[in-house]
């Protein structure tokens, strides 16, 4: 039997007290089995199972909730037999007629034994005895026993480590801002759609390749890229494992557990050499890039970038 | 402008059934308890919290928030400006598929008809062609910020898995929709890109001849990249910002301050 937490005992406590109307501090003492005191004086009749002082039973001082057996005694055959308003204790075992031949100290309780409170139309009666210390052997059909097997200590499934912190309610403060941001989008790109035509050149014509060929901008990187490399190499190297599973793997590579920037001054060293050399490989390849994707200069040469097409006028 | 009727003026009127509409119990049933469009509404504490907690905006954020992460300069809002642009680009993508046929017979003719002959058309498709440009932008951006603040690391390693997919989706719904107008400059250029995934070894020939549903692009390929974008990606890239956002909050909400 695990010991029960002192809280729960004075909770359960509490509870019981408040129910049968008696001082707290008596339900506890009698719940960790020690004597009651004998000015205990509450009316016999009503909490038979408290005012037993020769309880032994309450020397198991842990179990405050199985307290007291129900034996229904009745000359009905049915062995569902409805605990009336008198047992005070949620845990009730009901136990049949057959099963009271086997408890045999039950007689000597017979005295504090109340009809219930139904009983007014069955000749039914409820004794109120010590849980017996020995257990009829087999538990009759359609019979609940219940006891208190263990206390489980109450633990999140989560370990939710909450410290406090500086919060405020989303709404309005969060809530206003995103709107303002979406409202501040939508009237950008509104303006920007009005100004620039999205480019629509002439249908496509498979006998005709355009002089210089462009990957969309997001890839005129990797294209600048291939056409320094072996296709082979740069292909494999740079948009599979760096590009892609190397980008996930960067959590697990990085085992600094600081975010502050002076304790990752080489993460972000790195990552803002990726930034830059990535820019400037896009840049190369919109701006610098002419006929036969050889080098010219925006300047003198004009651009090579469709996307603007519309918009902007170069040659 | 007074009376002929009751002697209650236009105005009178319309703010008196407003009154009776906002206290009827087919509105009283739209709205959960704390919402600011119910009757009675006032600013209370309490309220405060209904309005996340007891609308369907409690999927997205919790009640409360730290601090920092309201200032905008913490995120600048960049995740947040991804998933309205791909919001902003679902509705005009919408608009978009009433007037195009993905067949290379139609497809260009479409496009130059709703630029030319369709209300708003122009406007519109402006707008489905430079917002996706800039949802590149911002979705790079949001990883740059990301990785500035050191936000991936533990618990939130595997949000940064997710981010990466979301990365390569975006890339891939923006790579699918430049092909659609079927004009010189979308044939070219994923010609272009798609050779070059094709140069990857083993797996690359095998990727591309599925992605092209050929060796070369064809109106089977446009078919294909209709079908991925407006269908397959955005599907896929829903799912994948759903997880994402439900880790940001299970992860502990937004990063500390630096
Ligand atoms: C479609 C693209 C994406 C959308 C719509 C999106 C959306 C969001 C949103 C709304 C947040 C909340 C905080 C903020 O606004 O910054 C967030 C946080 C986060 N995102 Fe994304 N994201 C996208 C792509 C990415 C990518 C490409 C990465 C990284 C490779 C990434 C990694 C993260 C991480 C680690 C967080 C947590 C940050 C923190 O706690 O400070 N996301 N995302």
């Amino acid at each position: 039997m695990v010991d029960i937490p002192e809280h729960l005992l004075l909770r359960s406590a509490e509870a019981k007290a408040k129910a049968l109307g008696v001082p707290v501090e008596q339900v506890l003492a009698e719940m960790r089995g020690e004597a009651l005191p004998p000015s205990a004086s509450t009316t016999p009749s009503e909490t038979p199972e408290v005012s037993t002082p020769d309880d032994s039973e309450t020397s198991a001082g842990e179990e405050p909730a199985v307290e007291a057996d129900v034996v229904a005694i009745g000359d009905v055959a049915e062995p569902e037999v409805q605990a009336d308003a008198q047992a005070v204790e949620p845990d009730v075992v009901e136990q049949p007629l057959a099963a009271v031949a086997t408890t045999g100290d039950a007689g000597p309780d017979v005295a504090n034994s109340q009809p219930p409170a139904s009983g007014g139309d069955s000749p039914l009666a409820a004794t109120v005895s010590p849980r017996p210390v020995a257990q009829p052997e087999a538990v009759p059909e359609g019979v609940r026993t219940q006891r208190l097997l263990t206390v489980v200590k109450a633990r999140a499934i989560q370990q939710v480590k909450s410290s406090p912190a500086d919060k405020v309610n989303t709404w309005p403060h969060l809530m206003i801002a995103e709107f303002t941001a979406l409202l501040v989008m939508t009237g950008f790109l509104i303006i920007l759609s009005v100004i620039l035509q999205a480019p629509l050149l002439e249908l496509a014509n498979f006998n005709a390749t355009p002089n210089p060929s462009k990957a969309p901008w997001y890839f005129l990187g990797l294209q600048e890229l291939l056409s320094y490399y072996d296709p082979q190499i740069a292909g494999v190297i740079v948009p599979g494992i760096s590009g892609l599973i190397g980008f996930m793997a960067i959590p697990y590579i990085d085992r600094n557990p600081s975010t502050k920037p002076s304790d990752r001054k080489f993460a972000i060293l790195l990552f803002t050499f990726f930034l830059a050399g990535s820019a400037t490989l896009t840049m190369l390849g919109v701006l610098f890039r002419g006929p036969g994707f050889n080098f010219t200069y925006p300047w003198a040469d004009g651009i090579w970038f469709d996307d603007l097409k519309d918009w902007v006028y170069f040659e | 402008m007074a009376d002929g009727n009751g002697g209650l003026r236009l105005s009178e009127r319309i703010g008196e059934m407003a009154t009776r509409v906002r206290g009827g119990s087919v509105w009283e049933s739209m709205f959960r308890p704390g919402s600011p469009l119910k009757k009675g509404y006032s600013d209370t504490p309490r309220n405060r919290s209904y309005v996340i907690m007891n609308s369907v905006l409690y999927h997205l954020h919790p009640v409360k928030v730290k601090r920092h992460g309201v200032r905008l300069s913490y995120t600048l809002c960049l995740g947040g400006l991804s998933f309205f642009l791909f919001i902003l680009l679902t509705i005009t993508g919408i608009f978009l598929m009433f007037y195009y046929r993905p067949t290379a017979e139609a497809a260009y003719l479409d496009v130059e008809a709703l630029s030319t002959s369709v209300a708003f058309g122009s406007l519109v498709r402006n707008m489905h062609r430079w917002g996706a440009h800039l949802m590149v932008l911002t979705v790079f951006l949001h990883m740059s910020r990301v990785f500035y603040h050191g936000a991936y690391k533990p618990p939130r390693e595997f949000n940064w898995v997710i981010g990466v997919m979301l990365l390569l989706l975006t890339l891939l719904l923006s790579f699918t929709g430049y092909l659609l107008p079927w004009d010189q400059l979308a044939l070219w250029a994923v010609t272009v890109g798609t050779n070059m995934g094709g140069f990857t070894p083993i797996f690359g020939p095998g990727v591309k001849f599925a992605l092209l549903g050929g060796i070369e692009v064809t109106g089977n390929t446009l078919l294909r990249f209709y079908v991925l974008h407006v269908l397959f990606l955005p599907f896929i890239i829903v799912i994948f910002m759903a997880v994402h956002f439900w880790r940001v909050r299970k992860d502990g909400g937004i990063s500390g301050p630096l």
